[in-house]
C-alpha cells in the first residue's frame, strides 16, 4: 500500500506497454513511459512517429489496442471520467466555440465539468487575466487571432484545476513573440501550481529551453527519455535539434493522408488557414 | 451526483445551440429560401390541376409537408455537423468532459430539434402570410408533431454524424437519404391511390407519419388516425435516440 501510494504520487503519468494498431500498421508499438508529478514534459518525434496517437489515447479520445495508462493514479480505460476530470487539454486544430464569447466558452467549459457559478467565474478572471484576454472577454472566439484563439484554449484548459494540461503542438503557426509569451504562462503555472505539462511540438529549441524532461518517439516506439542535456551529451551534439536528428536520422517522413487532412485542407481554403 | 451532472450539461449545450442559432440571422434567412420557393412554386403552379382533379385547395395541402421538410433538413443538418465538429469545433471538447456521452449526445440532439421547430414555425407563419388557414384549436398538437420529427430527424443525423468520416459521403447521403426521405413522405402528393410499390415505400418511410400527423392537425384533411402517427413517431424516435446515443458514445476521434 505504502509503496504503491508512492509511486502514484511521484509519477503523475505512467504509460505501460501501450499498443495501437490500425489494422496490421502499429501506429504506437509497445510504448512504456512516465511522467514525474508537475515536471514539464516533451514528447518528440518526427511526422506520423504516433506522438498524436499517444495523446488521444492518454486523453481518452482513442482506445488503446493493448496497454495500461494510469494518470493521477486513475485508470484510462476504466475510470474515463476520473482521468478526464484530471487533465486538460489543449488540441492541436482549434476547439473553442467560435460563435461564442470568450467567456461564454469559459461558463461552457465549467458547466461541463461541474463547476459551480462563482468558482468557475472566479477562476476564469484569473485565468484570463494570465493569458492577456480579459478585456476582450465579451468578443466572440470567431474574431481572435490564432495566437489569441490558442490563449484561450490555454486558460479554458486550466479552468477546472486539472493536474495535467496536454498540448498538442500548442505554438503551430504562431509567431516568436506569441510563443514566448505562451511558455511564459505556462512556466508560471507550473512554478505557482504545480501543475505538470506534456506537449509536443516541432520546435526543438522549444523543447530544449522549456523541458525538463524529453521522450523521442519514432516509428511508434520510444527510442530515448532524459533530460536534454543528457541527450546532447549521448549523441555528443551541442543542441536538441542535433540531437534529434542524430536519434531520428535525416530521411524525410511521409505521411499518408486521412480523412482528417483532407477536412483540415477543405478548412484552409474556406477559412484561410488556423484564424 | 453523476445525473445532477448530465442535466446541467444537456441544459448547457441546448443553450449553446440556441445562442448560435440567435446569433446567425444570415442562416435563418438562407434556410428558408428552399420551404418558400417549394410553397410558392408547387404551391401555386399545382393547385390548379390540383382542384381541377377534385382534391381541393393543394396551397392548404401542401404547407403541412413544407414545414416537416423544413424541420427534416434543418434537424438531420444540425446532426450531420458533428462530421466537421469532430476535427474543427467545439465536439472534442465535450468528448474529454467527464460527463457520459449520452448526456453530450441528448443535449446536443435536443438543441439541434428545438432549432428545427423554430425553423418549422417560422414556415407556418410565413405561409399563413401567403393564405394558408390552420386549426389554431390543434396547433398544440401540431406542435407535439413537429417535434417529434424533429427529435426523430436530429437523433438519425446525430447517429449519421457519428459513423461517417469525412463531407466526402455529404451528396450521398443528401440524394440517397434526405431526399426520398422527403419526396416518398406524402408532403407533396395525397397517398390514396398510389401504385402498390410506391404505397409500400411511403409507409415504411416514418416522415410520412409525421407530415400525415401535421397535416391532420392543422387542416382536419384525412388521415391514417392521430394514433397511428404518434406511435410510429415515437417508436422510431426512441429506436433513433438509443441508435444515436449507442454511436455518439463510440466515436474515436
Amino acid at each position: 500500500m505504502g509503496m504503491a501510494r508512492m509511486a502514484s504520487d511521484s509519477n503523475i503519468i505512467q504509460v505501460t506497454g501501450l499498443v495501437k494498431r490500425f489494422g496490421d500498421f502499429a501506429a504506437v508499438d509497445d510504448v512504456t513511459f512516465s511522467v514525474r508529478t508537475g515536471e514539464i514534459f516533451a514528447f518528440l518525434g518526427p511526422n506520423g512517429a504516433g506522438k498524436t496517437t499517444t495523446i488521444k489515447m492518454l486523453t481518452t479520445l482513442l482506445e488503446p489496442t493493448k496497454g495500461r495508462i494510469l494518470i493521477d493514479g486513475k485508470d484510462a480505460q476504466r475510470d474515463r471520467n476520473g482521468v478526464r476530470e484530471s487533465f486538460g487539454i489543449v488540441f492541436q486544430d482549434p476547439s473553442t466555440d467560435d460563435e461564442l464569447t470568450a467567456l461564454e466558452n469559459m461558463d461552457l467549459h465549467g458547466a461541463l465539468y461541474g463547476m459551480s457559478r462563482a468558482e468557475s467565474r472566479d477562476r476564469t478572471k484569473e485565468l484570463l487575466e494570465m493569458v492577456e484576454l480579459w478585456d476582450r472577454k465579451s468578443s466572440l472566439a470567431k474574431t481572435f487571432s490564432g495566437g489569441m484563439k490558442r490563449r484561450l484554449e490555454i486558460a479554458r484548459g486550466l479552468l477546472h484545476r486539472p493536474k495535467v494540461l496536454f498540448l498538442d503542438e500548442p505554438t503551430a503557426g504562431l509567431d516568436p513573440q506569441t510563443r514566448n509569451r505562451m511558455w511564459d504562462y505556462l512556466a508560471k503555472l507550473n512554478a505557482k501550481e504545480g501543475i505538470t505539462i506534456f506537449f509536443t511540438t516541432h520546435y526543438m529549441e522549444e523543447a530544449e529551453k522549456i523541458a525538463q524532461k524529453v521522450a523521442i518517439i519514432d516509428h511508434g516506439k520510444i527510442i530515448v527519455q532524459d533530460t536534454p542535456a543528457k541527450l546532447k551529451a549521448k549523441t555528443k551534439t551541442k543542441s536538441l535539434e542535433e540531437a534529434f536528428l542524430s536519434l531520428t536520422g535525416k530521411t524525410i517522413r511521409d505521411e499518408e493522408a486521412g480523412a482528417v487532412d483532407a477536412l483540415r485542407m477543405h478548412r484552409r481554403m474556406w477559412s484561410g488557414g488556423r484564424k | 451526483m453523476s445525473s445532477m451532472r448530465s442535466l446541467k450539461a444537456i441544459y448547457i449545450l441546448w443553450i449553446r445551440q440556441l445562442k448560435r442559432y440567435s446569433r446567425s440571422p444570415a442562416r435563418i434567412v438562407g434556410s428558408l429560401g428552399q420551404p418558400l420557393l417549394f410553397l410558392l412554386a408547387l404551391g401555386f403552379g399545382l393547385g390548379p390541376v390540383f382542384a381541377s382533379a377534385g382534391q381541393g385547395n393543394y396551397f392548404q395541402f401542401l404547407v403541412p409537408g413544407v414545414v416537416a421538410m423544413s424541420i427534416l433538413f434543418t434537424a438531420v443538418f444540425g446532426g450531420i455537423e458533428i462530421i466537421w465538429d469532430r476535427q474543427f469545433g467545439f465536439l472534442k471538447e465535450t468528448l474529454v468532459a467527464p460527463v457520459p456521452r449520452t448526456a453530450i449526445m441528448a443535449g446536443r440532439t435536443l438543441g439541434g430539434a428545438t432549432i428545427a421547430v423554430l425553423q418549422g414555425v417560422i414556415v407556418l407563419i410565413l405561409a399563413t402570410l401567403f393564405g394558408f388557414r390552420p386549426d389554431l384549436a390543434s396547433l398544440p398538437l401540431a406542435l407535439l408533431f413537429m417535434a417529434l420529427i424533429a427529435v426523430l430527424f436530429s437523433a438519425f443525423g446525430t447517429a449519421i454524424g457519428s459513423i461517417v468520416e469525412d463531407m466526402q459521403g455529404f451528396p450521398l447521403i443528401m440524394n440517397f437519404v434526405l431526399m426520398p426521405l422527403f419526396f416518398l413522405s406524402g408532403a407533396l402528393f395525397p397517398l390514396t391511390g398510389l401504385p402498390r410499390a410506391l404505397e409500400i415505400v411511403v409507409r415504411i418511410d416514418p416522415l410520412t407519419y409525421g407530415v400525415d400527423g401535421v397535416r391532420a392537425a392543422l387542416t382536419g384533411l384525412p388521415s391514417f388516425g392521430i394514433g397511428l402517427d404518434l406511435g410510429v413517431l415515437c417508436a422510431v424516435t426512441v429506436a433513433l435516440l438509443g441508435l444515436g446515443g449507442y454511436l455518439f458514445s463510440r466515436i474515436q476521434v
